[in-house]
């Protein structure tokens, strides 16, 4: 008996114990720092480019400053940060694009005094996106953007000329759709998605205006913009339900469409299936009041402010995307196809002298739009999509569900504004 | 008597560690963050009251969620009961190989419903010509359909409500099956010898009142289930940027409210969770009510 028992003291034992070092697993703060052998924890979402992964594991550990641990992330790396910065000590350092609820609820850390002289050389539209209230949260690291892919031969063949309005995109779209390709790709969602933003722009007018005082599409020329997509998802030459979606070159490089709208990133493979037989367009002008555009993204290297390592953390920051110039030109253009966050850097990237690279330096310099302002929040951009989406898809009334978003957008920048 | 205390404990208390942990927990937690302003926090402090439920219950989203789902549970519902039921009377009475067909119906019970859903949207109805069902058509001379990105006809619910047939289907077949061989075969012996025909007046008169147990089961958690739609619907329709409006249950509109990758608003997504469980709670009491629940 008393074996017994003492067999069950030691299941209920270790069953505590298991459980406390369960909970102790979950607060993994081991409070280490002001040591000079502290470790910091970078992350970084899973870029698709093969090589990025070991570069930005070379560029830490080349860092003399201390111990920099990289974490890769699969997966919703955009969730998985939300959440990280709600609680954990983890990551010290992270790219993302500032949201103002982070500065709000103090998660990250101005980094204003980390450019120095630096500052001009920055595209100044990517650090204004990732200005809050006057300081600087995040160092861009590098410009995503997005364009029009097209194959020359077929636009020939169909005797058109590259689509330089709305009105005409749409029309290229139905004339290259023949022969089971299609004209243009533009995502699974009918474009709904990626095409938001360049329709506003397209009109001329924005997700809010210019020192995010006011909503920016509070115009009927907005329901005009949301109603051409309604015309290109009609028009029967709209590729839906492909294996891949637009973020992936696939349908494109696989031949079952005349135009995609894809990230620039893409480019290498790109050119590696179709050879010279590629254009780029930037998205069309709507009308005269609108200009050619292309969203402009940048993941910037942010600061947690739950990190016991603050001062460490910035320091490396300002070490590998301030200091470090050869490691971000390689960063932005060996791997994928990005541009330098830096106007001086564009010159040292030979891939942007010439062709689709200098034709994309320039889209981005005259109709550059930041693709996700910081006080545009989560709850607007879902009643913005949610109304371009039934106006595109279903068919509905383009003023009355643009209404809709419109007060959603605006109570909620109301209380951004407090 | 201290044994067998201990032994209790013993046995309860884990699994007790983990359903306060992992569920009472949260579930308290999210009805202490739905009366604040909780954006991309669990600590919030700014208290709102029932603001969070006011705007949930006049969000057009939501409501429109709610609306749909409950046209889906309608139909949904009715379906699965009537097809499980008819694949448990056929897979019972089937003289060869039963035991064969009943694990053949019940297996896809055992896949996730990610997989299938995966297989669903990229192998079965994909877009393109290769997929099967395009292939299927092609055989009759028809084009290829973009069968989850068609919103006029929206055969997109063809998609959905296959794959969720053929994941459920088994489950409530096999609950149908152990409800029918529970029958005793004298009622239907006495039932024969007092001169019913075999067939729909055994059914109608043996089969259907000895089944009661199992119907109110099957109705009740197919209901819940209807609700609680989330894996094949986010998986078959969502994409890294967000969620159709249309077709979009109330889980996942809260999942992208609370935990979407754009902001997480965890105020009003617990608001609208706590609604939906009042809702889920109060069906299925009512349902309860009318098929006489516990008192089969």
């Amino acid at each position: 008996m008393a074996a017994q028992h003492s067999r069950r003291s030691f299941l209920t034992l270790a069953g505590m114990l298991t459980a406390g070092s369960a909970l102790a697993a979950c607060g993994s703060n081991t409070g280490r720092g002001g040591s000079g052998d502290t470790t910091l924890h970078q992350w970084y979402h899973a870029y698709g480019e093969d090589g990025v992964q070991a570069a930005v594991k070379r560029y830490a550990a080349a860092y003399r400053g201390g111990h920099v641990e990289v974490q890769w992330n699969p997966g919703d790396y955009d969730s998985k940060i939300l959440t990280a910065l709600q609680s954990s000590a983890i990551p010290d350092v992270f790219e993302a694009q500032v949201k103002l609820d982070w500065v709000r609820q103090k998660q990250v850390v101005p980094l204003d005094d980390l450019l120095g002289d630096a500052k001009a050389d920055f595209v100044p539209e990517l650090l204004k996106s990732q200005t809050v209230d006057g300081h600087l949260y995040g160092i861009p690291q590098a410009i995503d953007t997005q364009v029009l892919f097209y194959r020359p031969s077929l636009l020939q063949a169909a005797k058109i000329t590259p689509p330089t309005t709305v009105d005409e995109l749409v029309e290229a779209t139905k004339a290259l759709t023949k022969d089971g390709v299609k004209g243009l790709f533009a995502g699974n969602d009918g474009g709904v998605s990626v095409l938001m933003g360049p329709l506003l722009w397209s009109a001329g007018l924005d997700y809010l205006n210019a020192d995010n005082t006011a909503v920016g599409f509070d115009d009927p020329r907005a329901a005009a913009a949301f109603g051409k997509l309604r015309d290109i998802n009609k028009s029967g030459g709209l590729l839906l339900g492909s294996p891949t979606d637009w973020s992936d070159p696939g349908a494109f490089t696989s031949k079952r469409v005349a135009m995609q709208w894809t990230g620039l990133w893409n480019l290498p493979k790109i050119q590696e299936a179709l050879g010279d037989d590629i254009g780029v367009l930037p998205f069309p002008a709507m009308d005269a009041s609108g200009k050619p555009s292309v969203p402009v993204g940048a993941y910037s290297a942010m600061v947690n402010a739950r990190s016991g390592n603050v001062d460490a953390a910035k320091a490396f920051v300002k070490w590998l995307w301030v200091d470090q110039v050869q490691d971000q030109v390689e960063f932005a253009t060996a791997f994928g196809a990005h541009l330098p966050a830096r106007a001086s850097l564009s010159a040292k990237a030979p891939k942007l002298q010439s062709g689709v690279g200098a034709q994309v330096v320039k889209f981005v310099a005259d109709g550059g739009k930041i693709a996700s302002p910081a006080w545009w929040s989560a709850r607007s951009n879902t009643a913005l999509s949610d109304a371009v989406a039934r106006i595109a898809r279903e068919g509905a009334n383009p003023t009355q569900e643009t209404q809709k978003a419109l007060e959603v957008a605006k109570a909620e920048l109301a209380r951004a504004r407090g | 008597m201290k044994g067998t205390t201990r032994a209790f404990w013993l046995f309860v208390g884990p699994f007790l560690i983990g359903l306060a942990l992992f569920t009472f927990v949260p579930i308290g937690w999210s009805a202490y963050l739905s009366l604040f302003e909780a954006r991309n926090t669990v600590t919030p402090t700014v208290f709102l009251g029932l603001k969070n439920y006011a705007d949930m219950l006049t969000d057009d989203a939501f409501l429109r969620s709610l609306g749909t789902f409950l046209a889906f549970a309608v139909f949904i519902v009715p379906l699965t009961f009537v097809l499980s039921l008819a694949l448990a009377m056929a897979v019972n009475q089937i003289g060869v190989a039963r035991a064969f067909f009943r694990s053949v119906f019940f297996l896809p019970f055992a896949c996730s419903y990610v997989v299938a859903s995966l297989v669903w949207k990229m192998s079965l109805f994909s877009g393109v010509e290769t997929g099967v069902a395009n292939k299927v058509l092609a055989v009759f001379g028809g084009d290829p359909i973009a069968w989850t990105g068609t919103v006029d006809p929206p055969w997109y619910w063809l998609v959905l409500v296959t794959a969720r047939l053929w994941l459920q289907l088994g489950f409530y077949m096999i609950l149908f099956i152990a409800a029918l061989q529970r029958i005793p075969d004298h009622l239907y012996e006495a039932a024969w010898t007092d001169g019913a025909s075999p067939g729909w007046q055994t059914f109608r008169y043996i089969t259907w009142p000895q089944l009661r147990g199992a119907t109110v089961a099957v109705l009740t958690l197919n209901l819940i289930n209807a609700f609680q739609a989330f894996d094949e619907f986010y998986n078959i329709l969502g994409d890294s940027r967000g969620y159709p409006p249309f077709a979009r249950p109330p889980l996942v509109y809260l999942y992208y409210t609370s935990l979407g990758s754009g902001g997480q608003d965890l105020g009003r997504g617990s608001a609208g969770a706590m609604i939906l469980t009042v809702i889920i709670a109060a069906v299925t009491l009512l349902q309860g009510r009318v098929f006489r629940f516990g008192r089969a």
